[in-house]
């Protein structure tokens, strides 16, 4: 199966029944085929008018309580991002599938890319903290996918799906499981506030139609919702839980496959280029390279480096100019080579050979 | 029950200055949608940004105060997601027609089952009175110093072209006429438009000769040409004067809907 539509396939078995999207190459394989699916299973499928419109349409149908995602690449992925902002601010759980494609601007449209890791972390205005899950194969396609919704419903924020065009167009063995495990959104309880967090900082989700009579304004609100958009301490607060929900979560939804431990020479890698990483250990058949593939890359869990105790060098090859590679560097003292590449081909495992060797 | 039923009291005081429009397009949609026997909690305002789409905040049902001129797009998601939901947006020139234009012109186009009122006050009123596509050819503005030199749209007639199975212009003088024409539009399967013309002391009227608030609302009193009688007279093949605005219900349609429950 196609990786895009091993996407749309993890989506319905993970309850989604909205898709609003626009075209785009390579990601529009995802919104035909939740074109062609979800109307026989009770959903709703629209194209909508841009990609602006799109994720509107999705915070929308989220709002009535329904599972809701849409599907972009990088100019889309751009258009959307006030909204995402917005989504982030009113704490409104949905789905975002970037399949990365090169940028800047139209750029490579069928060439795999990296390009959008930090726009995806930082690019709404504003501070906040989001979940971004990286798929290396068609079957993690479809089981992050489905993955994405627990963890958007159980922390009320935007999770982005960031694929690239390899994953994306890639065809291998898909193994669907029977089912798929379902986390339902916390509902608020009769007679609390709407935006009062509980210990966990996440407040219960008061679906429209309920009658809870929720008003959801991306101004800076108080516990009732109310707009309160000059009050210090008021914005600082609720800024402060937004960011703090996920983050000081990051251990809990880190994922990742962690190899030779104990290595002095460590590969981190996420997406499509883990795949040449693993190609290159099982060429060479050693003990002495490790291997993190990140699984999940914001939020950032920098305890995953410790896993590494031996660790002298971290080798992250990107298909960027080295954006994960820098957040790496932040969490630690020891030696960090980025290994950019772009223009959609991937590292080759002789490339990254030839970084082993640079370093003997 | 009545239109202050559907109040959120505890939001009182609203921000709308002395003499504004708006709360007069409240309270004639609020009355109407009381007369049409729903429920609250089965009620939904969406709005954008502006005065206008301050609206939802001090309603007691659900809603959505959403970015700017994306509320229709919103509203679109929720009325699809769960079509037993009356969706109700509140919105003005600049949200709608400006940065809004294209959602706008899409949900007619779909005619989907969406009644959307419009407080057109021809400014940016929020941002302290800067020019929108509806300011008046000449009008004075912050970002028209010496005079729109651009033409305005005409809104009812946007909607009618792309679609909108309901269309209405009416004005804050036009009070009762107004409460009626939003319910017809509540009434409507697919899409419904009902463009209010409102005064604007603080930002419109001061700069354009309306010293007192009454004065702009003379002024939609004297200028504005029933749709029949417009007819008439393009019929009678007279000229209808360049400062004359069209109000009534100018669009009355059944072309088929999309998001009307089955």
């Amino acid at each position: 199966m196609q990786g895009n539509t091993a996407c749309a396939e993890g989506a319905l078995a993970a309850g989604c029944r909205f898709f609003g999207g626009y075209p785009i190459t390579p990601s529009t394989e995802i919104a035909e085929d939740m074109a062609s699916r979800l109307p026989k299973m009770g959903g709703v499928f629209i194209q909508m008018e841009d990609e602006i419109a799109s994720i509107a349409a999705v915070i929308g149908a989220s709002w009535t309580g329904m599972r809701a995602m849409t599907a972009t690449s990088g100019p889309g992925f751009s258009l959307m991002m006030e909204n995402l902002g917005f989504a982030i601010m009113t704490e409104t759980p949905c789905v975002v599938v970037n399949v990365q494609r090169g940028g800047p601007s139209t750029g490579q449209p069928t060439m795999g890319a990296q390009g959008d890791m930090l726009q995806c972390r930082f690019g709404s205005h504003g501070d906040y903290s989001v979940i971004a899950l990286s798929p290396a194969s068609v079957q993690e396609m479809y089981d992050l996918t489905a993955q994405a919704f627990n963890l958007a419903d159980r922390f009320r924020v935007p999770v982005f799906l960031m694929a690239d065009e390899i994953i994306g167009h890639m065809r291998e063995k898909l193994i669907i499981p029977d089912s798929v495990t379902r986390e339902e959104r916390k509902p608020l309880t009769k007679g609390d506030l709407p935006f009062k967090a509980s210990n966990d900082l996440i407040p219960g989700f008061p679906t429209f139609g309920k009658g809870y009579g929720v008003h959801v304004t991306g101004l800076t609100h108080d516990e009732r919702g109310y707009p309160c958009a000059t009050s210090p301490t008021v914005h600082e607060e609720l800024v402060k839980r937004l960011v703090a929900k996920v983050e000081l979560a990051r251990d809990t939804i880190a994922s990742s496959d962690i190899i030779n431990p104990d290595a002095k020479t460590v590969f981190i890698s996420y997406g499509a280029p883990a795949r040449t990483v693993q190609q290159l250990l099982h060429d060479l058949r050693s003990n002495d390279i490790g291997h993190l593939r990140l699984k999940v890359v914001w939020p950032f869990a920098e305890s995953l480096l410790d896993r590494f105790p031996n660790a002298e060098s971290f080798i992250v090859p990107e298909q960027n100019m080295g954006q994960i590679a820098r957040e790496i560097e932040r969490h630690t003292d020891r030696s960090v080579i980025p290994v950019p590449k772009l223009g959609g081909a991937l590292h080759s495992p002789a490339e990254l050979a030839g970084v082993l060797e640079n370093l003997r | 029950m009545t239109y202050a039923d559907w109040l959120r009291e505890d939001r009182l005081p609203h921000i709308y200055c002395a003499g504004c429009g708006n709360g007069t397009v409240i309270n004639c949609t609020l009355s109407a949608i009381d007369t049409m026997g729903w429920r609250k909690e089965e009620t939904v305002f969406v709005s954008g940004i502006g005065c206008s789409s301050r609206a939802p905040g001090y309603i007691i049902t659900d809603s959505l105060h959403t970015t700017h001129g994306r509320a229709l797009a919103f509203a679109t998601g929720i009325k699809l997601a769960n079509p037993a939901l009356h969706v109700v947006i509140f919105t003005g020139d600049g949200d709608l027609a400006a940065i809004g234009g294209n959602h706008f012109i899409h949900a007619c186009r779909r005619n989907i089952d969406l009644t959307v009122v419009c407080m057109n006050n021809m400014i940016y009123g929020m941002t302290g009175g800067q020019g929108s596509p509806t300011t008046p050819t000449g009008a004075l503005s912050t970002t028209t110093p010496y005079g729109s030199n651009e033409a305005a749209f005409d809104l009812c007639g946007l909607a009618s072209a792309a679609g909108a199975n309901y269309v209405a212009r009416w004005t804050s003088y036009h009070v009762k006429e107004l409460t009626h024409a939003v319910r017809a539009g509540l009434e409507s399967p697919g899409f419904s438009f009902i463009e209010a013309l409102v005064q604007c002391p603080t930002n419109y009227g001061r700069r354009n000769k309306f010293r007192q608030v009454i004065d702009q609302i003379e002024y939609f009193k004297s200028h504005a040409l029933l749709v029949q009688k417009a007819d008439r007279m393009r019929e009678e093949g007279k000229e209808i004067p360049s400062d004359m605005f069209v109000i009534g219900e100018l669009a009355k349609r059944n072309r088929p809907a999309l998001g009307v429950q089955r």
